[in-house]
């Protein structure tokens, strides 16, 4: 039973800790696109990804006050308001939008030093457990050690913030990587799926109660023609049982053959260079 | 202890995912695969051997055309036409110059050659991959000459079964009864003929009225149903070896029996103390057991391939319908709720549909639904038509269908057809006579 317990707090301890760890590393990912490049980004997404226009936004605005940030190496929480009145200074149009998401970002560091707080306080139940050893001491050195690891918490984030801030001024002179984020357009993806509609004929004696999809990886040449093909579940191919699989596989391949070369973006190669075709054939068989 | 906290760590760890773009391919087209089967390569000496033997011209043009017309008529290839291929024979089965295939929009490419080895025929086939270029399959068999048009057909199957991606149904025979005369004095045989139509023989005289031949799925035995003296009786037939025997008489109106997926028993109905029920019989010890007890009639059973469920009609609703039940007779279920009469119900070899016909508004249908009574698909629709009977495969149905002879309505034509699950591929099967009540054979070849 007490070691039962034991184990979930230290459990549940460890989770928290790498919440707070994986949770800035989540709201600082978006930051590799740059600023001005993102005017851009927005026209674009228009057309592809909707949803992450807004993203695109708040990250720029994130940017600019990570930039102020690091000028100023204080405690995050002060530093809220000031970047909340900076932000609307920027002529911006959207800003009212980008107000309202920015200090979610930013308070996070709060919300898990008080999170850190308060399991540590949980943590003084189970020390019901630890009956033999009841000495004060004890309980002022927990909270000592508390108090050193949020700061050695905070200390981490602020080296992660520098760290980011500073792979975005590389990015910033890139464009090409920061549209590597965006996929292809949904013209661009239909003109290959139709393409590839009409090249593969499906095996129509597929057991359609089973999985039935092949996932393979295309490495192209600019004008669109394939260089390597590669199956990402070749292991599969052999397996007894799944002779099936193999014949999916095998029209899959036809049909990226039949097409070639492949109807590509005329811009943009390194962006697509790599590509992942996933070929589901459940739908087409009625399963 | 260690290991669950590293488990958990990376279950918990967001970690960055790698951005590859991905395009999501649902759909394709059901175009039938342009495939090339070049005729077989056969040397000058050969040929004349077999011209001897067999009185066949080329034996490898004639096997690669029972090829040709098998892929063809199953619906999912379209052969190409012979005049258009560039390479010869004889080097094509060596190294085919896939450019050439290409060419002709061939994405499979069949070659092979013919041998006579000590009074033997001798076939080797390769099937190749033309946008691969490379070669998928190759095998080779050793027969009696006689037997040329069974290795066209398992060359059909090989093929259909490395392309499709499930067993072939080629080398395989229909049995069905063959009619003949006006339909008041119809005189009914007992014949069996290959797949597509050849090599058809009468297995009975014709003095005595045959109905409802069934295949053993596990074997080359056929039961069927005889009147004799007026009292209907149940054979045995041992396709490969002729002999007969009778299983047993049963009383008033007996129906179609049908072998379980052991093929160790028969399940059929009969009416006994006035109802007509389902029954099975072991055919080892000969005990007849009652499955099922229920004042309506219920007939035509049929047993899941897994031998645990039957499917059979009754009314016990009112009006004909489909029901399904343990294979002891428990959890009786009713599936078919759609409008009009249900009947011969069949399970799919595959186990996940049941055929059926249908009569609707003056019109017989033969569709099929999903086990559960879902997914209800009509195929065909026709003035007269049932008894659909499955390939060993589970895609292709065949059944038989009436049709009149003349505009004003007199006279009927009962003939074989089969339809495959799309409901597109709708075919004729070619018979001497008059046919009905066909039943499709296992794999010969397995």
């Amino acid at each position: 039973m007490n070691r039962s317990l034991i184990i979930s707090s230290v459990l549940h301890l460890s989770l928290i800790f790498i919440t707070a760890m994986s949770l800035p590393f989540l709201a600082k990912k978006p930051l590799d696109i740059p600023p001005i490049v993102s005017v851009e980004l927005i026209q674009i997404a228009e057309k592809t990804n909707i949803p992450f226009a807004p993203k695109a936004k708040k990250t720029i605005e994130e940017v600019k006050e990570k930039e102020k940030k690091l000028v100023s190496e204080q405690a995050p929480p002060k530093k809220v308001e000031k970047t909340k009145t900076k932000t609307v200074v920027t002529p911006d149009q959207n800003n009212k939008k980008i107000e309202n998401q920015k200090p979610d970002a930013i308070p996070l560091p709060e919300k898990t030093i008080k999170k850190i707080k308060t399991k540590e306080e949980k943590k003084q139940n189970p020390d019901k457990i630890d009956t033999k050893v009841k000495q004060v001491s004890e309980f002022e050195k927990k909270d000592l050690i508390d108090e050193l690891e949020i700061a050695a918490l905070i200390d981490k984030k602020k080296k992660d913030s520098a760290k980011v801030v500073k792979k975005n001024n590389d990015v910033t002179q890139d464009q090409d990587r920061s549209v590597e984020n965006t996929g292809l357009t949904l013209s661009e993806e239909d003109a290959l799926k139709a393409q590839i509609f009409g090249c593969w004929s499906v095996p129509l004696g597929l057991p359609y109660n089973e999985d039935l999809l092949v996932r393979i990886k295309l490495k192209l040449k600019p004008d669109g023609s394939v260089i390597k093909t590669e199956i990402l579940d070749h292991a599969r191919m052999n397996k007894p049982g799944q002779g099936f699989y193999k014949v999916l596989a095998e029209s899959a391949l036809r049909a990226l053959k039949l097409c070639q070369p492949l109807r590509v973006p005329s811009t943009g190669y390194e962006r697509w260079k790599e590509l992942q075709f996933n070929f589901d054939a459940k739908e087409m068989l009625g399963g | 202890m260690i290991r669950k906290f590293i488990i958990l760590l990376l279950i918990v760890f967001p970690f960055k995912a790698f951005a590859l773009i991905e395009v999501d391919i649902t759909r394709g087209n059901l175009n039938p695969l342009p495939i090339a089967v070049s005729p077989l390569a056969i040397d000058e000496k050969s040929k004349k051997n077999f011209e001897n033997i067999l009185q066949i011209e080329d034996i490898g043009y004639e096997i690669s055309n029972i090829v040709e017309n098998n892929l063809k008529t199953s619906g999912l290839f379209n052969p190409l036409n012979k005049d258009a291929f560039l390479q010869a024979p004889d080097i094509a089965n060596l190294k085919p110059r896939f450019e050439d295939w290409n060419l002709i929009k061939a994405q499979a490419l069949i070659t092979g050659k013919v041998n006579l080895v000590d009074e033997k025929l001798r076939v080797e086939f390769r099937l190749w991959d033309v946008l691969a270029a490379k070669e998928m399959m190759a095998l080779a068999f050793t027969t009696v000459p006689n037997n040329w048009r069974r290795v066209g057909h398992i060359i059909s199957d090989k093929v259909y079964e490395r392309l499709t991606g499930e067993k072939g149904y080629f080398d395989t025979r229909i049995i069905y009864v063959a009619e003949e005369g006006p339909k008041t004095q119809r005189i009914k045989k007992l014949a069996i003929m290959d797949q597509d139509g050849f090599n058809n023989k009468f297995l009975t005289l014709g003095n005595e009225l045959v109905l409802t031949p069934r295949f053993n799925p596990t074997s080359q035995m056929v039961t069927y149903l005889s009147y004799f003296k007026n009292m209907p009786r149940v054979y045995l037939l041992d396709i490969e070896t002729g002999t007969q025997e009778v299983v047993g008489d049963f009383p008033g109106m007996t129906f179609a029996p049908r072998f379980s997926p052991d093929g160790k028993k028969i399940i059929m109905s009969f009416a006994k103390d006035g109802k007509s029920d389902i029954f099975t019989m072991d055919l080892e010890n000969r005990i007849v057991e009652r499955i099922t007890n229920h004042p309506s009639i219920d007939t035509s059973p049929s047993y899941s391939p897994d031998g645990k469920y039957i499917t059979f009609n009754s009314d016990r609703s009112g009006y004909q319908q489909i029901y399904i039940m343990n294979s002891d007779g428990t959890d009786i279920k009713r599936i078919s709720f759609g409008n009009g009469l249900y009947g011969t119900p069949v399970w799919s070899p595959r186990g996940d549909l049941i055929a059926f016909t249908k009569l609707h508004k003056g019109k017989f249908y033969i569709g099929v639904m999903r086990t559960d009574g879902s997914g209800e698909r009509l195929l065909t629709e026709n003035y007269y038509q049932e008894a659909p009977s499955w390939s060993p495969n589970g895609r292709v149905l065949i059944f038989y269908r009436e049709t009149k002879t003349n505009a004003k309505g007199e006279g009927f034509s009962a003939k074989l057809w089969s339809i495959d699950l799309t409901g597109y591929n709708e075919r004729k099967i070619k018979t001497p006579t008059d046919a009905s009540d066909p039943s499709w054979s296992s794999l010969l070849s397995n």
